[in-house]
This record gives structure tokens, sequence and C-alpha cells, in this order.
């Protein structure tokens, strides 16, 4: 049962000498034995390196050295670079890559004695919204096997809802935090961008993509960011801002707090029950003491799913364009042409939704199409940031749905790209924007979970984590667990 | 299509080809709308924040060995990577 514990109890436990690290990870362990073979969450396993790293905070806490991290289990996407372990964005391409260095954010959390039991599974290179676009196997929801989990970050997700790690970390570029954690009932957060590192982050599409937690409860949440976010001169792109206490906003207060409610989230094709879970919910935020202001309009936001799959995509054609098959990762060698080569190796190494992507990427970026496609997207994309930075000189947040659906059936949109993109539409305009959001369990539909998603402003990570504290104590959804 | 292919070195088979070609038309007439969209004087956004000409200091420090940088390689020949002939 120890695995069911959240980060802020176990570290009571472990302060307290009521629990060892050992203990702790070896029941996460156990817990993965148990459940991977439905579920399918991780890619691998760190049993030794997981044992090895609890020994060592064991012996840090017998010293009285303990942080809130230290000694806890956590699963990491296999999109960072963990040095001496296997980093395979689940990918054919990086199946044995070896990387030779750790990601800050990997680093941190090593620093603060954290135990790595394993890497999770992933949507290839993070581009899906499903996780069956992993080359390895699709990864099973908890709440019902026959369905998705949400991607990129699927099995970040499950291994958290599953109780297979204690906490996780995903990335993020247009949701794959937030969904998959929204699809799991799990908390998931995208911070500002600059805000965590992306040092070490194999990159999809790098003026989009964040690190970012997973975890069971809010406090939590805020614990991991306190470890992961600040500056980083290894990420020119990671801002010098001061990294507050993010527990420290924790205080149930909202009393005067100005709540927008952006109706174009309200998306035609929204399954009524996702809207009504959302209207209860921010009612409820009504009776916790907010100020909601129903009718709010980003009138760009339809535009977004355009803009960022013009973008996402340009960027990933230039970023995957390393891999070559000569530095490292898969190699094409059954000829004598380079170019034949390199064809190869990415026509075998690639699977389906890469490839269509850096197809795509390459259009829009190429002469003749740039106008028309990237740099008309990069123009809208400022229009969607001047209607968000209008909000939020009127609202200290934002509150929309995570996404227009309970999660879906595997298979269901694996042959309709299109319909695929769709699931993204609530979460993907603050990637656009670099603005942060937060994903927390809102409600069930027939045993189906249900996101609720918070936006706030640049750096404002705590404005949403203590609107979101503030509904989660006042409601039992984070408590519930699947049965698997 | 078979352009944009070589463009990005990426081989596809004649599957591949029809597939994509179906698929990404589909994609691209969802694109249509942002023509509509009257982006008369407004800048282009690369990225989200405002920081620009970022520098690090000068500073020497060790770089990875040559064996952690050559450990992945497909393929080596001592202490170089071993690529097929461009020159031809």
């Amino acid at each position: 049962m120890n695995e069911q514990l959240t980060i802020h109890e176990a570290h009571g436990l472990l302060k307290a000498k009521k629990l060892s690290s050992v203990e702790l990870t070896k029941a996460c362990l156990e817990r993965i034995k148990e459940v991977e073979p439905k579920l399918k969450a991780l890619v691998s396993t760190t049993e030794e390196l997981a044992i090895s790293q609890a020994q060592k905070a064991d012996q840090r806490i017998a010293k009285g050295d303990i942080g809130p991290l230290t000694g806890i289990p956590v699963v990491l996407k296999d999109v960072l670079c963990t040095r001496g372990i296997k980093t395979t964005c689940s990918s054919k391409m990086l199946e044995n890559f070896i990387p030779p260095y750790d990601a800050t954010a990997v680093e941190k959390l090593n620093d603060c004695g954290a135990v790595t039991v394993g890497k999770a599974n992933m949507d290839e290179f993070a581009m899906g919204s499903s996780t069956e676009h992993s080359a390895f196997f699709p990864t099973h929801n908890p709440w019902d096997l026959d369905r998705v989990p949400g991607g990129s970050s699927g099995g970040s997700a499950v291994a958290v809802a599953a109780d297979e790690c204690i906490f996780s970390l995903g990335s993020d570029t247009g949701g794959s935090i937030r969904q998959p954690a929204g699809f799991c009932s799990v908390v998931g957060m995208k911070p500002t961008y600059g805000r965590v590192s992306r040092y070490g982050l194999v990159a999809f599409a790098s003026s989009l993509d964040q690190i970012g937690p997973l975890t069971k409860d809010v406090t939590d949440c805020a614990l991991v960011m306190n470890a992961i976010a600040g500056f980083d001169n290894r990420d020119s792109t990671s801002v010098p801002e001061p990294t507050p206490d993010y527990t420290k906003c924790l205080n149930g207060d909202l009393k005067g707090l100005k709540l927008g409610v952006p109706k174009e989230y309200f998306v035609k094709g929204m399954q009524p029950e996702v809207e009504k879970a959302l209207k209860d919910a921010i009612g409820k935020l009504e009776e916790l003491g907010a100020k909601v202001d129903w009718e709010v309009s980003l009138p760009s936001t339809p535009n977004a799913l355009a803009v960022y799959y013009i973008i996402a995509p340009s960027e990933a054609s230039a970023n995957l364009a390393r891999y070559d098959g000569v530095k490292y990762g898969f190699s094409y060698k059954d000829t004598d042409s380079m170019w034949e080569a390199m064809e190869k190796t990415r026509q075998f190494g690639f699977g389906e939704e890469v490839k269509r992507r850096i197809m795509l990427g390459t259009y829009a970026l190429s002469a003749g199409y740039y106008d028309a496609y990237y740099l008309k997207a990069q123009k809208v994309r400022t229009l969607i940031r001047r209607e968000f930075d209008q909000a939020f000189k009127k609202y200290d947040a934002l509150v929309t749905p995570t996404s227009p659906t309970v999660p879906f059936k595997i298979g269901e949109k694996l042959d309709d790209p299109v319909q695929m993109y769709l699931s993204d539409v609530c979460t993907l305009p603050i990637n656009i924007a670099g603005v942060p959001g937060i994903s927390i369990p809102a409600g069930f539909s027939n045993g189906l979970p249900i996101g609720m998603q918070f936006i706030g402003k640049p750096f404002g990570e705590e404005t949403i984590l203590k609107v979101a504290h503030a509904y989660e104590q006042a409601t039992e959804w984070h408590k519930m667990r699947a049965e698997i | 299509m078979l352009h944009i292919a070589r463009l990005a070195r990426l081989g596809l088979t004649e599957e591949d080809v029809d597939r994509l070609r179906e698929q990404l038309s589909n994609i691209l007439e969802n694109f249509e709308i942002l023509q509509q969209v009257d982006t008369t004087d407004v800048p282009p956004t690369a990225q989200s924040i405002p920081l620009q000409n970022v520098t690090k200091d000068d500073q020497t420090k060790p770089s990875l060995p040559q064996e952690q940088i050559l450990a992945n390689a497909p393929r080596k020949d001592g202490e170089y990577f071993r690529v097929k002939a461009v020159l031809e």
C-alpha cells in the first residue's frame, strides 16, 4: 500500500523513520511487476539503479539530510536524457541510445535524492496524443484497459495513476502532460516556457517544449516544481527569473480571485458529460469564493490548431534532421551510397506519425510556401499571445476543459490524423502563447476521467496552483484509484 | 511529395507516398482557415519569451571524453566517426 502514498505523505513517514526509501522503492517495483503486463506504461525498469539510489537516500536520511524528494521513487519520460541509461524516445531510431549526460531536470532530481524506478513509454519523439505512436507498444489506460491514456506522456501519467511510482516527469509541446493527466485522473503541469531547463530533453519543437511534473495531488506538483524550476545557463531559453516556493501559495483562499471561462474552449463536438462536469466544477470554484466570468472570449482560439500543426512540425523537421545514422542511433548499413544510407536510415528508423510531421514541416518551410504557411502561422501566433495578455489584465487565471472528450478507444483515431490532432484543441493554445497550464481531476463519466485546466499568466504558476489546490481540497476526485 | 521527401532525406515507399498524399492534403485543408485571418502589421512570433541575444561567459572547461562521444556511433574507426564516401 506504500506505493499509493503522495510525495508529502511518504516524506512524512521517511522523516519519522517509519518507512525507508528501500521499502518504498521495493513497493513500487513490486507494483510495477504486478500491473505492467496489463498497462505497459514503462519502456524500461531501472531496478538495480533504484535500489542503489534508495540505499543512498536512506543513508542521507539517517544523517538527517532529507529534502521533500529524498528517497521518493520517480518515473521519467523516455525523452529525458539519463546518463548511462537507455533513452529511446519510444523510437526505433534511438532504441539503443545511451546518453553520456543527464538532463538538467534529472540532475536536479538526483541531487534531491529522488529514486529512478523506470522510464516511461510515449508517442515516438513526443508526437501524438494517445501513446499509440510508440514504436514499441501502446500503453493502456488504468481506468479502462481498452482505452488510450492520452499522450504523448501517456506512460508517465499511467505510472502515477497506477501507483507504479510516487510521481513522474513528462514533457509538453501541445498538451502532452496535461491531456494524459486529464485522461488518467492525475495532476499534470506545463510550466511557463523558459521556467524549467530543456537541457537534455530530446528536442521536438524547441519554441514549445517544456518539462513538467505529473503527480497524485497539487501539493506534490508544487514540490516537484520547487525541485526542477530555475535558470540554467545550458539552455539559452531558460529565463533568469527568481523561483518562488510553490507550496507557499497553497492556502485555499480564493476570495476575490477573478477567473475567466473562455467560451471558445467549449468546442463543437465536446461531449455533453465533459461540459457538464466542467460547469459543475467551475460552480464549485464560485462557491469557494472565486469571481467567475462565464463569458470571456478569446476569438483566435479556433486558429490555434492550424498554427500549432504548422509551427510544431516545422521545428520538428529541423530538429530531427540530426538523425542521419552517423553519430548515434539506428543506421542503415546495407549500401555504399551516403544519400541512400541516410534516406533508408530515416525510412526505417522513424515511425509513421514522425514521418508525417517531418513531411508537413518540410513542406511548410519550403521555398514558395514559407510565407503562406510558416510565416503566417507565426503572425497568428502573435495574435493568440496578445489575446492571452489582454485576458490576464482582467483575470487572475482562465479555466477550461483539458480535453473535449473522455479517453477514447485504442485504435479509434489512429488512421485519422486530423481527429487525433483535435484531442489537443484545448491544450495547445497554451504552448503557442508560452503561458503555464495545469490539469487536475474534475470528475468522471461512466468511470472515465475528466480533467479541468487552469491557465495562468507568464510565470504565474503560483496562481494556478493555488486555484487547483483549493478545488482539490474541496473535492474527492484525486483520491479515487482505478481497479486494475 | 517526392520533392519534399527528398528535401527531408526521407525514404518513402510507393504506399507511403499514396497514403501521405491523401493525409497531408487533408491536414493542409484544415490550415486554410489561417488565410482568412487579417495579419496586416502583425509581427511574427518565433518564441514566447522576451530574451534576446543570450550569450555565455567564455569559460574553458573540459568537454565530454572522446570515448563517450563515440560510444553510440554506429560505425567508428579509432577516434573517428566512420561515414560513407561523400564524393563518389
